[in-house]
């Protein structure tokens, strides 16, 4: 019986909830039980964005999380908000090329990525998110690494077909750091 | 059964709709259940049906009228100033005695209110709203799965006791997305001779109407009307009861605050805490009957609501105040959390209402 609460955040605009629906969709493929909760209203329209999703054995209870096993930080204030809401023994995963601050707290384990640069060096600069997903699959096993392709099948349009290959190759990146 | 899909709340309730054979829908968009308009903005042309984003709540509400008095699967859907405008039409789809099908995905109040889920209209939607004596049949889904399993068994349940049927969600439910599985619609149909087809000029022509001047007239419609509320009241209130067997306190919450509510009876059960849940899914008629029951085992109840206490009313009707009952709530697109939940389960357990 395993339950995995993960909460993205940052800035709309970075792919944050696209980045949960991916992992939603993980989790729909290998069959777990699933819920997808974003943000929603004047946030999204430039402001702080944020999503929620729970991937466990067993049925969801409450879709919202409160204390995440897992946090994902795209920015400062993001990071500010939720860093004392994860669980201890939680994982936060952190974009090093967007924050330079360091977690302070000593009974989470801290992971810090530059996602962003990753994504820009490797030519799919708005893929920094994916690249996180790639880390945090790694680092958590809240879902498997394969079938990423058939995953992104799922919920891309046949017409955006093209971009699958670097969002796995975001991923591939983010896993291999 | 189909293969699972992941869809958002408001996607849900619009695909199952067209599977309830809905082909007409009439609305205004407003956050957060704008996505049941769009979905049904995408769908409709392709399969015959119309989509008609109309100039204003209450010009789609009175086209669902229009629809329903001519014998179609119709709908609209808004989100709770939107429902405000539209309680005039709702009261005289009411007193025309036609099936309507209606959804409010709850956003704070009152007034302009905010875009954060809601559950503050409880009231409207379950003693009125609109003026004059009449009633909704209102569903309160907790999942994505019940926002499709309820529209199709809300489609049902209008056409049967010519009424509307409304879909009370909130914007959580709405706006989440968990996997779900379309069975096979079980599309009901009933008869309508009443309905407005047109006469062929092979039969006398039918009437819709709400208007009556002779009381002696109304009074009769209003009785009969009520006879026909008295059987929905017999036979359609719906529930799920969640560790009740030996419950010594009961939590009574729907939609999204029977989500938060589980979590918190778990992690009290852990305590050692004898709690128990009762969800009512519809919230008219209202589940009185496994209520009562609960009231000679239980010592007290603790009513879990999004809005200043509103059903807690209904709590107190239905156990016949045997036993207190006490209010854990948020307000204006707050949520309570499941550790909020647990301190009143444990205040209960302490005696304290």
């Amino acid at each position: 019986m395993k339950t995995t609460q993960i909460l993205i955040a940052g800035f709309g605009g970075q792919g944050i909830l696209f980045a949960g629906k991916f992992l939603a969709y993980k989790g729909l493929v290998e069959d777990k039980q699933v819920s997808w909760l974003p943000s929603y209203g004047p946030e999204m329209r430039g402001g702080t964005a944020n999503c929620s999703i729970i991937l466990s054995d067993t049925p969801v209870g409450s879709p919202i999380i409160t204390n995440p096993d897992v946090l994902v930080a795209m920015n400062l204030p993001s990071l500010m908000k939720y860093v004392d809401a994860v669980v201890p023994g939680g994982k936060i995963i952190v974009d090093s090329t967007l924050i330079a601050e360091k977690v302070e707290r000593t009974d989470v384990e801290v992971f810090y990525v530059p996602a962003s640069a990753m994504a820009k060096e490797a030519g799919f600069t708005t893929l920094a998110n994916m690249v996180l997903m790639g880390k945090l699959i790694k680092e958590t096993g809240a879902v498997s690494f394969d079938n990423n392709q058939a995953t992104f099948e799922k919920f891309i349009p046949a017409k955006k077909a093209g971009l699958i290959e670097q969002n796995c190759k975001a991923l591939q990146a983010g896993h291999d750091f | 059964m189909e293969e699972r899909v992941l869809m958002k709340g408001n996607e849900a309730i619009a695909e199952a709709a067209i599977r309830a054979g809905c082909r007409h829908y009439f609305g205004y968009p407003i956050t957060p259940q704008t996505e049941i308009a769009a979905y049904m903005a995408k769908k409709m042309p392709k399969i015959g049906g119309v989509f008609l984003q109309a100039e204003s709540e209450i010009a789609s509400i009175n086209m669902v009228y229009g629809a329903a008095a001519a014998g179609m699967r119709v709908m609209t859907s808004s989100s709770s100033p939107g429902i405000s405008l539209k309680t005039e039409g709702l009261s005289y789809i009411a007193g025309s005695d036609v099936p309507a099908f209606v959804v409010n995905v709850q956003r704070g109040g009152p007034g302009l209110g905010g875009i954060q889920p809601s559950q503050s209209d409880y009231f409207q939607a379950t003693k009125g709203g609109g003026h004059g004596d009449y009633r909704m049949i209102v569903l309160a889904p907790a999942s994505v799965q019940e926002m499709a399993s309820l529209t199709i068994k809300g489609f049902n349940l209008a056409d049967k006791y010519l009424m509307t049927a409304m879909i009370l969600a909130d914007g959580t439910i709405g706006q989440m997305m968990e996997p779900i599985s379309f069975e096979d619609a079980e599309i009901e149909n009933y008869d309508k001779p009443w309905a407005l087809t047109g006469t062929n000029c092979e039969r006398k022509h039918n009437i819709v109407n709400s208007l009556y001047l002779k009381p002696e007239e109304l009074e009769v419609k209003n009785f009969e009307r009520y006879e026909r509320y008295k059987i929905v009241e017999e036979n359609e209130p719906m529930w799920e009861e969640y560790m009740m067997e030996d419950a010594e306190y009961c939590v009574v919450a729907f939609g999204i605050a029977s989500r938060v509510a589980k979590n918190a009876v778990v992690a009290a059960r852990e305590e050692g805490i004898k709690v128990g849940l009762i969800r009512p899914i519809t919230l008219w008629p209202f589940p009185k009957k496994p209520l009562l029951a609960a009231a000679d085992k239980v010592k007290g109840f603790i009513s879990v609501e999004l809005n200043m206490g509103q059903m807690i009313e209904d709590i107190k009707l239905a156990t016949q105040c045997k036993k207190p009952v006490s209010l854990c709530n948020r307000t204006g697109g707050m949520i309570p959390s499941p550790d909020q939940v647990l301190e009143s389960i444990r205040n209960a357990a302490k005696g304290v209402f």
